[in-house]
C-alpha cells in the first residue's frame, strides 16, 4: 500500500526521529512511504487561538497537498482531531472546499488507527526491553476515541513491561498557547501528571503525540526525574535496546 | 442597559488570580478532595443508566426548541402563571431586576427576606442593592449561609463553599453565631446552622428563590436541592418572589422527565434530589399567598442571538464540567472572577457580562474536552471557547505579540520553502523558544533540543 505521511509540523521541526520510526514500521510491514514536500502544517494552533481566516488558509494548503493521497497517516493525534471536528464545518458553504475535505477527510488515519484499523495488525514485530507508561492524550481519547488502540499494540511489542498510569486521560496541562498563556496553571496540571508517572517507576513515558510529550518531556527533564518520553511509533520502531 | 454578572467586570484576569490561588495549598487540597468525590458519585450513577445518550440528545434538543421559540414560551409561561394567580415581571438587566424586587418587598413593608438557590441574585448583586435599601436578605441553602457569614465569594456552582473545610465551617460558626461550643462532626454543623436558620424562616414574611426549571405549559416553577431549607423558603412565607433567567424555560411538565433524571445524577451524584419543590401559582390556605416571578435577560438575548454560541444557554447548572476539569481542579472557583466558574464560566460570563470583559477566560482552558464529554445538555465548551477567542481577535483585542506571531506563522505554513527558511533558523538559533520569548514555558520545562535535521531535510537528502 501506498502511503502517504503527514509528519506535523513539530514534529517535522522537533522530533524528526518520530517520523523515520513510522517510516520503519510501515515499511517493515511491506508498505511504501512517500512523504510530499510541499506539506506544511494542520492548522490547529491557529484555529484554537482564534485565527480562524488563517487556519483556513493552511488547511487548504493541507487540502491542495494531499487531495490525491491514497492513504494519509498522521503521527499526531491532535492534528487528525483537528481535521475531523473542524475541518467540515471550516468548509461549510464553499462547495468546492466542502468537497476536497470530504474526498480526503476518510483517508485520514492517525498512525495506532492506520495499524489496527487499515492496516489490521497489532504485533508489528518490535522489541523494546523497557518499563513503560502510557499517556493517553485528550484528543486521542475524547476526539478520535481512539480506545485501547495504543495499548494493544504496546502489549503486543517483545519484551516491554508496561505499567498503568493513573488517570491516564486526564490533561497534562499542555493545550497548545494554553502552556504559555496560562503557563503556571498548565505547570500545575503537568506537575500532578509527573507525579502519576513517578508512581508507576516506568523509565519511558509514551503517548501518541509529541505535543504532550515535549511538555511532560520538558518537565520531567527540568525535574531530573529519569524519565524519558518517547512517541509511540519509536517503542514499535525498535527491534533491540535502544 | 446595565448588565453586569456579580462582581466580574472588576475582577482580575484569570491568570493573575490563578497566580494567588496557586500557592495556596488549603484551597487546593479542598477543591482536589470534594470534585473527586462528587466526580466518582456522578460516574457510578450516571454508569447505571443504560439510556444516559439518549437523555442527553432529548435534553439538548428541547433546550434548542426552546431557544428556538423563546418568544412563545415565554409568553406561554406568563399567561399560565398569571391565570394560576402569579404575577410575571420581565428585568431587562440587573438594576431593573433588584428594583422590582425591592418595590415588592417595601410594598408589604418588610425589612428582611429569606433567599434560597439563586444564582441570579448574585448575578444581579440583589443583597448589595437590598442593603441599601435597608432590607437584611438571609442566605437559608447551607453552603450560601456559610458564604454569607464569611463574607465570602462562592466558588463553585452547585457547592459554593466547596473550598472550606469542616474544621473553617466550625470556626466561622463559632464566630459569627456567637457559639461558645460546636461539636466538630457534619452533623454538630448542620444542627447550628439548623437553629441558626429556623429562627428566621418562622420570622420573615418574604421568600426569594430561583429556579432550575419553569414549565411554559402550566406557569409553573421548579427548584430540587438537598437540604430542605429550599422547601420551607418556598412555603413558610406570605410573599414569594422566584427570578430566573429566561433560558430556564422548557415547554411541558413532561420535559421535566428528562431533566429530573439528568440534573441530580449530573450535580451531586444522586439518583434523585431529596427535595423537588414544584408549585404554581397560589394556591387559598396553602402556601405564599402572593406569588412573583422575575423573567431575568441580563445579556441573555445577546447570547441567544449568537448562533455559534447559542448552546451555552441549554446549561441547567450541574457543575459537572467544573468537577471534571482539571484546569479548575487546579485554581478552584475563585480564580474565573465569577459566579459563574470552571468551563461553563469561561464562556458564560463574557458573553453575558460582553466581550469587552473577562477577556481572559476563554483562554482559561486546555481545550481538553473533558467537559463536553460530562455535560448532560451536550455543550460543546471547547468549540464555544475557540468561537469566543475568535471574538476577541476579530474585535482586534488579541495581544499584538500574538498577533505577529501567528501571523508570521501563518505566512510560514502556506508554503513549505518558507516552512524549511524558518526550521534553519531555528536551527542556528539553537535556543528557540527562549529566543523567541516563552518565559512561561521555560519556568517550569526544558525546551526539546534541536535536532540537526528537519525530518524533511532528511527525506530529502536519501534517508542518510
Amino acid at each position: 500500500m501506498l502511503i502517504s505521511l503527514f509528519i506535523a509540523c513539530y514534529n517535522d521541526s522537533l522530533f524528526p526521529e518520530t517520523g523515520k520510526a513510522v517510516v520503519t514500521v510501515l515499511e517493515r510491514l511491506g508498505h511504501t512511504i512517500e512523504f510530499r514536500q510541499a506539506q506544511t502544517c494542520c492548522g490547529q494552533m491557529h484555529y484554537n487561538t482564534g485565527y480562524y481566516p488563517e487556519a483556513v488558509g493552511i488547511m487548504r494548503h493541507f487540502l491542495d497537498t494531499f487531495k490525491d493521497a491514497e492513504v494519509i497517516c498522521v503521527p499526531s493525534a491532535s492534528c487528525v482531531a483537528m481535521m475531523r471536528d473542524h475541518y467540515p464545518k471550516m468548509a461549510a458553504g464553499d462547495p468546492v472546499l466542502e468537497a476536497a475535505v470530504a474526498e480526503v477527510l476518510p483517508r485520514v488515519y492517525e498512525f495506532t488507527e492506520l495499524l489496527i484499523d487499515k492496516l489490521g495488525v497489532t504485533d508489528v514485530g518490535a522489541t523494546y526491553p523497557h518499563t513503560v507508561t502510557l499517556h493517553t492524550p485528550c484528543h486521542s481519547i475524547r476526539a478520535l476515541h481512539i480506545g485501547d488502540r495504543p495499548q494493544r499494540l504496546l502489549e503486543a511489542v517483545k519484551g516491554i513491561k508496561l505499567i498503568p498510569l493513573a488517570n491516564a486521560d486526564q490533561c497534562c496541562g499542555f493545550g497548545g498557547t494554553f502552556a504559555i498563556k496560562n503557563a503556571e496553571v498548565s505547570a500545575a496540571m503537568l506537575n500532578e501528571k509527573m507525579q502519576a508517572i513517578a508512581e508507576t517507576g516506568a523509565t519511558i513515558c509514551t503517548a501518541g503525540d509529541n505535543s504532550c510529550l515535549m511538555h511532560i518531556g520538558g518537565g520531567l527533564s527540568r525535574n531530573n526525574a529519569g524519565v524519558r518520553c518517547v512517541h509511540i511509533a519509536e517503542i514499535l520502531a525498535s527491534q533491540g535496546t535502544s | 442597559m446595565s448588565i453586569h454578572v456579580g462582581e466580574a467586570a472588576e475582577a482580575p484576569d484569570f491568570k493573575k488570580a490563578a497566580h494567588v490561588l496557586l500557592g495556596n495549598k488549603q484551597v487546593r487540597a479542598n477543591v482536589r478532595r470534594a470534585t473527586e468525590t462528587i466526580r466518582n458519585k456522578r460516574a457510578n450513577v450516571v454508569g447505571e443508566m443504560p439510556d444516559w445518550e439518549d437523555l442527553r440528545n432529548s435534553a439538548a434538543a428541547i433546550k434548542q426548541n426552546v431557544l428556538r421559540n423563546l418568544d412563545t414560551y415565554l409568553e406561554q409561561f406568563e399567561a399560565a402563571c398569571t391565570k394560576a394567580g402569579g404575577k410575571v415581571h420581565w428585568a431587562r438587566d440587573a438594576d431593573e431586576a433588584n428594583r422590582i424586587i425591592i418595590g415588592i418587598i417595601q410594598g408589604h413593608q418588610q425589612t428582611e427576606i429569606i433567599k434560597v438557590k439563586t444564582m441570579t441574585s448574585d448575578e444581579t448583586r440583589l443583597n448589595v442593592a437590598l442593603e441599601a435599601a435597608g432590607i437584611t436578605p438571609w442566605e437559608t441553602d447551607l453552603a450560601d449561609l456559610i458564604i454569607q457569614l464569611g463574607h465570602d465569594k462562592p466558588s463553585h456552582i452547585v457547592v459554593p463553599a466547596l473550598h472550606k473545610n469542616k474544621t473553617e465551617i466550625r470556626e466561622l460558626f463559632m464566630r459569627t453565631m456567637g457559639l461558645t461550643e460546636l461539636g466538630s462532626k457534619p452533623e454538630d454543623l448542620a444542627a447550628a446552622a439548623r437553629q441558626y436558620l429556623r429562627e428566621r424562616f418562622l420570622r420573615v414574611k418574604v421568600g426569594f428563590s430561583g429556579a432550575n426549571f419553569a414549565v411554559a405549559e402550566t406557569g409553573s416553577v421548579c427548584v430540587v436541592e438537598s437540604e430542605g431549607n429550599g422547601r420551607m423558603c418556598v412555603t413558610l412565607p406570605d410573599v414569594m418572589i422566584t427570578m430566573l433567567g429566561i433560558e430556564k424555560i422548557i415547554p411541558s411538565f413532561d420535559d421535566l422527565e428528562v431533566f429530573l433524571q439528568l440534573l441530580p445524577r449530573s450535580a451531586t451524584g444522586e439518583r434523585m434530589n431529596p427535595y423537588n419543590s414544584i408549585w404554581t401559582g397560589v394556591t387559598p390556605g396553602d402556601g405564599p399567598k402572593e406569588f412573583h416571578v422575575i423573567l431575568l435577560d441580563n445579556g441573555r438575548t445577546k447570547v441567544l442571538a449568537d448562533g455559534e454560541s447559542r448552546e451555552t444557554l441549554h446549561c441547567i447548572r450541574c457543575a459537572a464540567c467544573l468537577n471534571t476539569c482539571p484546569v479548575y481542579r487546579q485554581t478552584g472557583g475563585h480564580a474565573y472572577g465569577s459566579i459563574y466558574s470552571g468551563p461553563i464560566g469561561a464562556i458564560l460570563t463574557p458573553q453575558l457580562q460582553g466581550m469587552e470583559h473577562s477577556q481572559s477566560l476563554p483562554y482559561a482552558s486546555s481545550l481538553c474536552g473533558a467537559c463536553y464529554e460530562v455535560c448532560p445538555v451536550k455543550i460543546n465548551i471547547p468549540e464555544i471557547l475557540i468561537h469566543l477567542r475568535r471574538r476577541i481577535v476579530e474585535n482586534g483585542d488579541a495581544p499584538q505579540t500574538e498577533r505577529i506571531g501567528m501571523n508570521m506563522a501563518a505566512f510560514t505554513f502556506a508554503d513549505s520553502k518558507r516552512l524549511g527558511v524558518a526550521q534553519k533558523l531555528v536551527q542556528l538559533g539553537n535556543k528557540p523558544m527562549e529566543a523567541i520569548g516563552l518565559p512561561g514555558w521555560s519556568a517550569a520545562r526544558d525546551m526539546p533540543v534541536v535536532p540537526k535535521e528537519t525530518f524533511r531535510e532528511w527525506w530529502a537528502g536519501g534517508r542518510k
